[in-house]
């Protein structure tokens, strides 16, 4: 008998260890902060500052690394002891010309020629940022549902595979073919989200397992479509034709607006950020987010209160993998502009990190996936001219997150109070007796 | 083993659990210790057995003082606990149970399980428990799961041991064979701290009686004190033990269960071609030992488990097949059994919580968009009228008390306009001021009219509430009794006792009308008639229900 | 249901005593069953000519004596294979109208005899021969990584904690295995190292998932880009400046052992091996022993099942988590140097290829023991070498789509249609005293 009630405990506990999004802050207001002693310790112990001081110090540890790689570096260590300055001083160099190098091609280029060229890397950081943001909401909701969707990767596939084919196979006119070839990603996104939803709530099958299957399925997926005959007109198997310019994403700063300006920014910013909005609204004030919110937080009790713990699961997946299916049109329609085996990149991959980083809110989600879109688009500068490989930046995410994730490290490091020390007990009389009887 | 505590304090965040508790335990001596949920009993042996660190205080064994660093020492040191969930690995077997942390091992590690056998086997023909060593604890009825935990407790030379609320999962025979062990045990020179709430089980057993509330010593009692005093003393002021109601006018039977069953995925029938009917107006109790389908029969109702076969019909109309959300709005309240993981998000707001069920309904809903003002309204509204204690309704539910998140549950389920009111173990955990006003809206809704099912394995309870009892055991209803029948008496709580052990009404009644169980005797001076001195002759035997059938339990040499 | 009619199972004598029980089973099985002659006849039995012949290789080159290959007629066997698997569906119809459930050894028949149908018809009509020995040695040569995946998985989730670094494990410990070994300039260095950097990867799991109480699949996910990442990194600076000193490939040596390696068929395929393949016969069947019959198995499945009665027992809960991640990690670890020393390749940009989610995947096939996860480490192995071994034979089914097989069992697989699993109770749940 408690045998039957075990896969319900299961159920429980999976959701127990909740995404770092979900732990208690968020939904709506809160008195909470009243209590809280002062300002300035809110902010010392706040979430904000806490996110900061993780990418600095994931950054301080991506610099020792690209310092010890370095062959001046090296080179230098092997008299250490006879002059340990000059070790130092090529580490350091090694580290700041790197992120120097970084800064200069996400943020702001003051060596280019023109203005234009000046701030091109700032919209080189938001073009990247798109399919991150997007894919990073789709699993920032899945965050939210107890879901852990690790097949942003394959839906991306999938979407863009969809997305690629109506642009370059069809002749529709201006505005619908483009809306008809990002509808056509979006399906193709959420029909692979969709189906590990439907599996887990017919089957009862792990996410976790059949996302990470389908996205190896999605990979050797397009490597086959890309050997079909109307996908590869070139019989390199590389690259399907190039999508009708009817089916683009048209430049957010047009040439006329202002020439030359070489800027690659497209609309799919724009619809990152509707994405964004619609998230927002879709979790905090939609009926749909309440049961999303409640499954997640609590799928024995959402069940006792009616809702469809399954429904909601088809829900949230097929949400998720529609996301993930837009941020694939950013890739195909707007950036690349035709369908590539690689035209996925990392992007699922990193999404969990945005999302992550985001603390799976729409807003977080939103800004963690700008400076992780910088940190690629300055990789991308750093690895031409300094020879730094761009797998710090993957590196430097990582810690990022894993940072974020354990707060209490990095108040170790940084020597600062543990905010919950002083905030309200953990626990009232009874529900102390409940947790130890 | 003489063991003393003293000025043993513990401190959770702002919450002090144990304020300078004192305790002493003479050799071979039962002691109660005894207080409400959330006293701060549990805390309590939990740092005697070496699972909390004390923030002061210390620990005495024979007068020497001993520090324990994890349950290890203790156990060492001659303490065994019986926790109130057993401390067993469901897919282990009774051997390998009883040998954990005690491994008997030969080359390389590798167990000797033949060892861990006969270990189990010699305890347990000492005290005649006949517990096979080799059979899955999962597979074993509760009451065998206690004995595992006794006999691993005795396997390591336990001295003292902690019986932590030992009769919340046994029938009242098998808390009578629980005493009969108890009382074998302190012959054979154990102490035993026996802790609970149950003013019965105290007076019955206990040699000395510790009271504690919100974690301090109250004081002491002897066990010929009354039930209504200490009552007073567990709670601080005066209680009134019994529920406050008038006679029940039933009106038609509006809720109909025919043939009923649920049967597990691995086979096992849970709840087994169950017919019954709840009147409009009355309260129907379902009784029974934890596990024997009650909770299942509830979750059918609702729909969250399905039918295997049978049908459930409210107001004529058939509701198997609908959802739970259909059958909610139908009109069916219903308070879940474990509050906090099927009755609460935790994480949610008051606000939220109380919404739950009908967040997609106006007014806190337009289409698809949520009014997060109206939701608020509610919620102030609401927990105004069931005396809700909170800072505000924005708050997690998760920093209210036991009693107080209960209370949300139940103004949300009254909420609505209901047809059928079903609540499990409706005030499992909670203090005895949540318990009254909880029994008091339950009474003013069968009130209004409307047919009430209540589960719960609380006999106390069960007697104080219900029109009718319906008594579960191993998935069938073994009898359904009025709670005082046509000549004005009460069922006879041995009678009860027996059924929840399965055996049928006529010899239930037979049985009882013969002997009076340990706790039955108690019940009688519960009216102030001091007879306890007429307890029935005889200990209860060791035998127990795994091996022999039910209705023999009660004999006697 | 029409199960009402069933005698009750219960003994007759007492029923009240005995709760009744009348098991569930399903058509699951019947259906897949049925599906596979399904297939073997439309796609295969009606599309072979009736006069080709298959033929399958069994010898090897260093075989004591030769066995001749076997040529058989392509159609007759077919139809041998499908009659019996339609025997198989029957039967287990008949189990299921029995209620009874189905023994696990139909299931190995059927996938035997669906596999030998799909090479019987890929190879009917052609020269080509089917290499069985080549077909089952590249499947155990795709497989080590997998089982030392898997047994790592087995260890950690057994005491609770999931260990979604596998993937960082084996990728990490193909790097130090790698590196060290060039360094040193013995493969055998290469066997020290890789454990050591896999029991990294997994102390860091336990770090922050023990410590901080950081989600372990988070933790896990994290940890692989990192590794992914690092290893990247390296790989293009320190590793390609000078490419002699750090990354030169250093095979292990092959160790044939007499008589067993002449056993025909299975001989060269198990016993001329490297130390590797060794270490992992030894360490599958140490752990099948030691899980089940020892005092750190007993206790390690006790703090997987109920963390808090190994603590009322004095059994240090997180300590003990701590311990069996590392160990998982390296015994991960060194599955990953299979892909660098064992394989004798220098290491390359993320060679673990996602290898790790299928170990992970193995071990969940496996029912969280270290038996059945070696079976489903070997079916994958075999799956995909035989995608491998068909796209260079030339079979006219896409390669891609056969290199898809084992995701798509695996997914069939977890979504229930080898039968419900039952992960450790605690699996993934920190353990905090109070």
């Amino acid at each position: 008998m408690t045998e039957e009630k075990r896969p319900d405990a299961g159920e429980e506990q999976s959701v127990a260890a909740t995404p770092p999004g979900e732990t208690g802050e968020g939904q709506g207001p809160t008195l909470r902060e009243q209590e809280r002693p002062s300002v300035l310790y809110q902010i010392m112990s706040g979430s904000a500052l806490m996110s900061v001081l993780a990418v600095v110090l994931a950054l301080l540890i991506g610099g020792l690394l690209i310092a010890f790689a370095n062959e001046d570096t090296r080179e230098a260590s092997t008299y250490f002891f006879a002059r340990p300055l000059d070790t130092l001083a090529a580490g350091w160099t090694a580290m700041t010309d790197a992120y120097v190098a970084m800064f200069r091609g996400s943020v702001f280029d003051w060596q280019a020629g023109s203005f234009a060229g000046m701030v091109k890397p700032l919209t080189e950081s938001m073009v990247f940022a798109v399919p991150l943001i997007l894919a990073g909401l789709g699993i920032a909701v899945g965050f939210r549902a107890g879901l852990f969707n690790i097949g942003a990767q394959g839906q991306i596939i999938v979407g863009a595979i969809v997305a690629a084919w109506l642009g370059f196979a069809f002749d529709l006119p201006v505005v619908i073919h483009l809306l008809v070839a990002i509808l056509g990603g979006l399906i193709g996104g959420a029909v692979w989200g969709g189906i590990p939803g439907v599996l887990k709530a017919r089957f009862g099958a792990n996410e976790v397992i059949v996302t990470i299957m389908l996205n190896y399925i999605a990979v050797y997926l397009i490597s086959y479509m890309l050997k079909l005959p109307s996908f590869n007109p070139g019989r390199t198997g590389q690259r399907s034709p190039a999508v009708s310019p009817d089916a683009t994403y048209p430049l957010l700063v047009p040439q006329w607006l202002w020439p030359d300006n070489g800027f690659r920014l497209h609309w799919g910013f724009v619809v990152a950020i509707l994405a964004t909005v619609f998230v927002w609204w879709l979790m905090e004030r939609s009926t749909v987010g309440f049961q999303i919110r409640a499954v997640g937080a609590n799928p024995a009790a959402a069940r006792t209160a009616g809702m469809s713990v399954g429904r909601i699961t088809v829900i949230t997946m097929v949400v998720a993998g529609a996301l993930a299916g837009l941020a694939a049109t950013g890739q195909v329609l707007g950036t690349e502009r035709s369908l590539t085996a690689g035209v996925a990149a990392s992007f699922g991959f990193d999404a969990i990190t945005v999302a992550l980083l985001g603390r799976s809110r729409p807003w977080g989600t939103f800004f963690a996936g700008l400076l992780f879109g910088a940190l690629k688009a300055g990789g991308f500068l750093m690895q031409s001219l300094t020879a730094t490989p761009i797998d710090i930046v993957l590196v430097v995410q990582s810690l990022i997150v894993l940072f974020i994730a354990a707060p209490p490290l990095v108040r170790t490091v940084f020597r600062l109070p543990d905010p919950d020390r002083r905030r309200r007990p953990r626990r009232t009389a009874s529900t102390t007796q409940e947790a130890t009887a | 083993m003489k063991l003393e505590l003293q000025g043993i304090t513990k401190v959770f965040g702002s919450l002090v659990a144990n304020d300078h508790i004192d305790l002493v335990v003479e050799p071979g001596e039962i002691h109660a210790l005894l207080g409400e949920n959330g006293a701060g009993k549990s805390t309590l042996m939990n740092v005697l057995y070496g699972l909390y660190d004390p923030d002061d205080g210390q620990i005495l064994l024979d007068g020497a003082p001993a520090t324990f660093k994890g349950p290890g020492d203790a156990v060492a040191a001659g303490i065994g606990m019986v926790h109130q969930h057993f401390m067993l690995v469901p897919v282990f077997t009774v051997a390998e149970s009883v040998a954990l942390g005690y491994e008997p091992t030969g080359a390389a590690g590798v167990l000797k399980l033949d060892e861990a056998r006969r270990r189990v086997t010699e305890i347990s023909d000492r005290f005649g428990f006949h517990v096979d060593p080799d059979a899955r604890i999962e597979d074993l009825p509760v009451g065998v799961q206690q004995r595992v935990e006794i006999i691993k407790a005795l396997s390591r030379d336990a001295k003292v041991l902690i019986l932590d609320e030992p009769t919340a999962v046994l029938t009242p025979q098998e808390t009578d064979e629980l005493i009969g062990i108890m009382r074998e045990l302190k012959e054979a020179g154990t102490s035993i701290v026996f802790i609970t709430h149950k003013l019965r089980e105290v007076r019955a057993i206990a040699d000395r009686i510790t009271v504690i509330r919100r974690g301090k010593v109250v004081g002491e009692a002897s066990p010929s004190s009354t039930e209504t005093e200490l009552a007073s003393l567990m709670v601080g002021r005066s209680v009134s033990l019994t529920v406050d109601k008038t006679p029940a006018q039933p009106g038609e039977a509006s809720f109909e269960v025919d043939g009923l069953s649920v049967i597990a995925a691995n086979g096992t029938v849970l709840v087994d071609d169950i017919s019954f009917d709840v009147r409009a107006g009355e309260i129907l109790c379902v009784a029974g030992v934890q596990g024997n389908g009650q909770t299942e029969l509830a979750e059918v109702i609702l729909g969250i488990e399905e039918a295997d076969a049978g049908s459930i019909r409210l107001g004529g109309e058939p509701i198997l097949g609908k959802g739970v959300k259909e059958r909610l709005r139908s009109g069916i309240g219903f308070v879940p059994e474990d509050r906090s993981t099927d009755g609460v998000v935790s994480s949610f707001s008051i606000a939220e919580n109380l919404v739950l069920d009908l967040y997609d309904t106006a007014p806190f809903a337009r289409g698809v968009s949520m009014s997060p003002a109206t939701v608020a309204a509610n919620a102030e509204q609401r927990t105004e009228e069931f005396d809700v204690r909170y800072t505000s309704v924005h708050d997690p539910i998760s920093t209210l008390s036991g009693g107080n998140a209960q209370k949300v549950v139940l103004a949300r389920e009254m909420s609505r306009p209901l047809r059928l009111l079903v609540a499990s173990q409706p005030t499992r955990g909670l203090d005895v001021g949540s318990i009254e006003f909880v029994h008091k809206r339950v009474v003013e809704e069968r009130d209004r009219g409307t047919p009430v099912i209540i589960v719960s394995t609380e006999l106390d309870e069960v007697l104080g509430l219900a029109d009718r009892i319906a008594v579960m055991y191993r998935g069938r209803i073994v009898g359904i009794v009025d709670a005082v029948d046509e000549h004005g008496t009460r069922v006879n709580r041995d009678v009860l006792g027996l059924m929840m052990a399965g055996v049928p009404l006529e010899d239930a009644q037979q049985q009882a009308a013969e002997h009076h169980s340990v706790l039955g005797a108690a019940d009688l001076d519960g009216d102030g008639v001091p007879d306890h001195l007429q307890r029935p002759a005889g200990e209860p035997t060791g035998e127990h229900r795994h091996t022999s059938a039910p209705a023999t339990t009660e004999e006697h040499p | 249901m029409s199960t009402a009619t069933q005698p009750h199972q219960a003994t007759p004598s007492d029923e009240t005593s005995v709760q009744r029980t009348r098991p569930k089973v399903s058509l699951k099985s019947t259906i897949v069953y049925a599906l596979a002659a399904l297939v073997t006849l439309l796609a295969w039995v009606l599309d072979t000519p009736a006069d080709a012949r298959t033929t399958f290789q069994f010898g090897s080159s260093g075989d004591l004596f030769r066995i001749p290959n076997v040529p058989v007629p392509a159609l007759g066997f077919l139809v041998v294979l499908l009659v019996v698997m339609l025997a198989a569906t029957a039967f287990s119809f008949w189990r299921y109208r029995e209620r009874r459930p189905l023994p696990a050894w139909v299931h190995v028949v059927v996938g035997a005899s669906f596999v030998l149908a799909f090479l019987t018809f890929v190879g009917a009509g052609r020269s080509t021969v089917i290499p069985m020995v080549s077909l089952l040695a590249g499947a155990l040569a795709l497989s080590v990584p997998l089982v030392f995946g898997a047994m790592s998985g087995v260890i950690c989730e057994r005491s609770g904690i999931i260990n979604i670094a596998i993937e960082g494990q084996l990728l990490f410990g193909a790097f130090a295995g790698a590196v060290a070994a060039s360094a040193a300039g013995s493969g055998y260095v290469g066997l020290i190292a890789a454990p050591i950097a896999g029991g990294l990867v997994g102390a860091g799991l336990a770090w922050f998932a023990v410590t901080f109480r950081v989600n372990q699949i988070i933790v896990g996910v994290v940890l692989n880009t990192l590794i992914i990442g690092l290893t990247g990194f390296l790989f293009s600076t320190v590793l390609s400046d000078n490419k002699a000193l750090w990354n030169t490939r250093m095979p292990l040596p092959r160790i044939r052992i007499p008589l067993l390696a002449d056993i025909p068929v299975i001989g060269p395929v198990l016993f001329n091996q490297t130390i590797l393949v060794y270490l992992m016969y030894a360490l599958v069947i140490g752990l099948q022993i030691m899980l089940f019959r020892s005092r750190w198995g007993l206790r390690t499945r006790a703090v997987g099942e109920h963390p808090k009665a190994a603590d009322t027992v004095g059994i240090k809960v997180n300590v003990r988590r701590v311990w069996n991640t590392i160990l998982g990690g390296a015994i991960a670890g060194l599955g990953g140097a299979f892909f660098t020393v064992g394989s004798g390749l220098a290491f390359g940009r993320e060679m673990s290829a996602g290898q790790g989610y299928i170990a992970l995947a193995a071990m969940i096939l496996g029912k969280w023991n270290p038996w059945g996860a070696v079976m489903a480490a070997l079916l994958f192995g075999f799956s995909k070498n035989l995608g491998n071994v068909l796209s260079t034979i030339g079979s006219g089914v896409p390669s891609e789509l056969l290199l898809m097989l084992p995701y798509v069992i695996t997914i069939l697989a977890v979504a229930g249609f080898v039968g419900r699993v039952r992960p450790p109770a605690a699996e993934g749940v920190p353990y905090t005293k109070s």
